[in-house]
């Protein structure tokens, strides 16, 4: 309010500049408080992460397999299982995601009510909560067969990938220039030849982007892994048949009441935690060098 | 006459082979157009199966109970008596608590990025944030139950307790015994585990704002927040409103992160700070526990159903507001 004081030469500055001057400073004030107060936040999540992580990670979390409380067990079934997992439902999602995609870019034009309905489908099916996803799978493919299974873990995790791939598909084969599609057909080429060794060719790196961050966004899925693979406390290679995860291990590890339990959840946390970064990271640095 | 033959056929086989690599151009095509359509239909489908499973597993509890169903106050697996008014009302509450102090944390933070910090932090800070939104919804959870439930148990609560106990409209507030879950505390975990995705969203619509309009306002000698006000927010509106409702989205299907820090009760009631029960928390918590065929069972398909429609009803408002600003 310093600036409304009438200065020593009887200059006054126009009270309505001195209103606009003190809410910049506000606003300033304001800005730095919120970005100060979210920063450390964050950095509290990354170090509450770090510490109680590391202090849980040796070689045994990562050779041995889960285990009652007080043996020294690891997380060793817990991470394979994930690993399968996510491989099995990227597997499924990649071809599906990439099949949709090609179809909204190369054949759904804005006139194609299909395609449109289509594209709003896989927006929807984006933002449908993850638990959803989980009970949808459990009616089909766990309550018929009388048992949880990997597999039906696997197809959770495809359906939430899919539409991640399709809008990266998509978006990226728009980015292909239609002078590129038109040298490829005056030279004779199909069109499947056209979409398939020209398009997705010259958008593979953003495609394969798509693929990363649906990699990246599954991995840390719990919700749709709880009704479908369920978790086990063993080695289990059957895809017929319940499987550990990572995610799942860290949820029914953090609230029991046994120290060693917590502590491995922390340990299988920043292991997550660490994949995830380390996909979201590459791509970053595939996508400012392609 | 050898000759004749000879030929005869070979014209023929040329002219059967040009229409094969005929068919060969086309036939592939068709197949390659039927092949993605096809895998655009199996989209289409398992969106449309997951709606209709909810749908069609939650009739019985919709039968059972009427429409009025979803503004029924009771859960009470003894006496096998559902509602779901309970978890409607901690689903909503916790989300609209995280977005409403999510919102300045996101757009104070964006409006730093992009108006105020040095060029070099502004780039770390918003690449950190960028990588913090995909983080795990679990680590949030984890982070929640060990870090705020012992912080608001042990300090906020009897703070609160002590010093508003008969403050008349606070009082129904911050009723409760000091369990550190609740209400507030999801939502606080919920404002954090969607703060940096919004920031990230709201980051890159204010980037994508040509800077002429900036340079103008400032060069009209406009303050910053003059030109954040009256320049950058009505130009991104749109953008801003899409980052809202997508961030909102998220804190409505949420589980891992809420189901750690709510308590898990189902009471309907104004105290924040007493132990609830979210949608999402409450099928992850008692689906295992409810066998096929039961009233609970559908309950909680009906439950998810009505989930499934609160977050298409906020896709959809986000995309009519945003073509409303178009």
């Amino acid at each position: 309010m310093s600036d409304t004081a009438v200065s020593s030469t009887g200059w006054k500055p126009n009270p309505r500049a001195a209103r606009r001057r003190s809410a910049d400073h506000l606003a300033t004030a304001f800005g730095m408080v919120m970005a100060g107060i979210l920063v450390l936040v964050l950095a509290s999540i990354l170090w509450t992460l770090l510490s109680r992580g590391l202090a849980g990670l040796s070689a045994a979390t990562i050779m041995k397999p889960m285990g009652p409380p007080g043996s020294s067990s690891g997380l060793a079934n817990a991470i394979m299982g994930s690993l399968i997992q996510t491989f099995i439902a990227l597997l499924m999602a990649t071809p599906l995601g990439l099949g949709c995609g090609i179809y909204l870019s190369e054949y759904g034009s804005d006139t194609n009510k299909f395609a449109s309905c289509v594209r709003f489908v896989s927006d929807v099916l984006m933002s449908v909560p993850s638990i959803l996803v989980g009970l949808f799978v459990y009616q089909v493919m766990v309550a018929p067969f009388g048992h949880f299974s990997a597999l039906a873990g696997s197809v959770a995790l495809a359906i939430l990938a899919v539409p991640i791939i399709v809008r990266t598909t998509e978006d990226m084969l728009r980015l292909v220039p239609t002078a590129m599609r038109e040298a490829g057909a005056a030279l004779g080429a199909t069109r499947w030849r056209v979409t398939l060794s020209l398009c997705l060719r010259s958008a593979k790196t953003g495609v394969l982007t798509g693929i990363l961050l649906a990699l990246a966004r599954v991995s840390g899925e719990t919700a749709p892994l709880l009704f479908t693979s369920l978790g086990n406390q063993n080695w289990s290679f059957s895809l017929n048949r319940p499987m550990a995860s990572l995610p799942v291990t860290i949820y029914q590890y953090a609230g029991a009441s046994y120290e060693d339990w917590v502590q491995l959840a922390w340990a299988g946390a920043l292991l997550v935690t660490m994949g995830v970064l380390a996909i979201n990271i590459a791509v970053r640095v595939s996508a400012r060098r392609g | 006459m050898t000759l004749a033959t000879a030929t005869q056929p070979t014209e023929d086989r040329d002219r059967a082979g040009a229409s094969r690599s005929g068919n060969r151009r086309s036939g592939p095509d068709t197949a390659f157009h039927l092949l993605v359509a096809a895998s655009a239909l199996l989209v289409l489908v398992v969106l449309g199966g997951l709606v209709l499973l909810m749908g069609v597993g939650g009739s019985q509890a919709f039968r059972v109970f009427g429409p009025g169903f979803a503004f029924r106050d009771v859960w009470n697996p003894v006496s096998d008596d559902y509602g779901a008014w309970a978890p409607l009302f901690g689903t909503i509450l916790s989300t609209l608590i995280g977005v409403v102090i999510a919102l300045p944390l996101a757009f104070g933070t964006a409006f730093w990025l992009t108006a105020m910090a040095p060029p070099r932090i502004a780039a770390i800070v918003g690449t950190a944030v960028q990588l913090l939104a995909a983080v795990p919804s679990i680590i949030f959870g984890m982070w929640g139950f060990f870090t705020i439930v012992p912080f608001m148990a042990r300090t906020v609560q009897p703070f609160l307790t002590h010093h508003f106990r008969h403050t008349p409209g606070l009082r129904f507030i911050i009723h409760g015994a000091p369990f550190g879950t609740g209400l507030m505390t999801a939502g606080l975990v919920l404002a954090v585990m969607i703060a940096p995705f919004m920031t990230a969203v709201m980051r890159d619509v204010f980037a994508a704002m040509p800077n002429m309009l900036r340079e103008s306002a400032y060069g009209l000698g406009a303050t910053r927040w003059d030109v954040m006000w009256k320049v950058v927010v009505p130009w991104s509106r749109s953008g801003m409103i899409g980052a809202i409702v997508l961030g909102m989205g998220r804190a409505l299907g949420e589980t891992m992160a809420v189901t750690f820090v709510i308590g898990n009760v189902t009471a309907v009631g104004w105290s924040l700070f007493a132990p609830r029960s979210t949608v999402a928390s409450l099928i992850a918590l008692q689906f295992p526990e409810s066998p096929a065929g039961s009233l609970r069972l559908s309950a909680l398909l009906a439950l998810g159903f009505i989930l499934m429609l609160l977050s298409f009803a906020s896709l959809a408002l986000a995309r009519m507001l945003r073509r409303d600003t178009k």
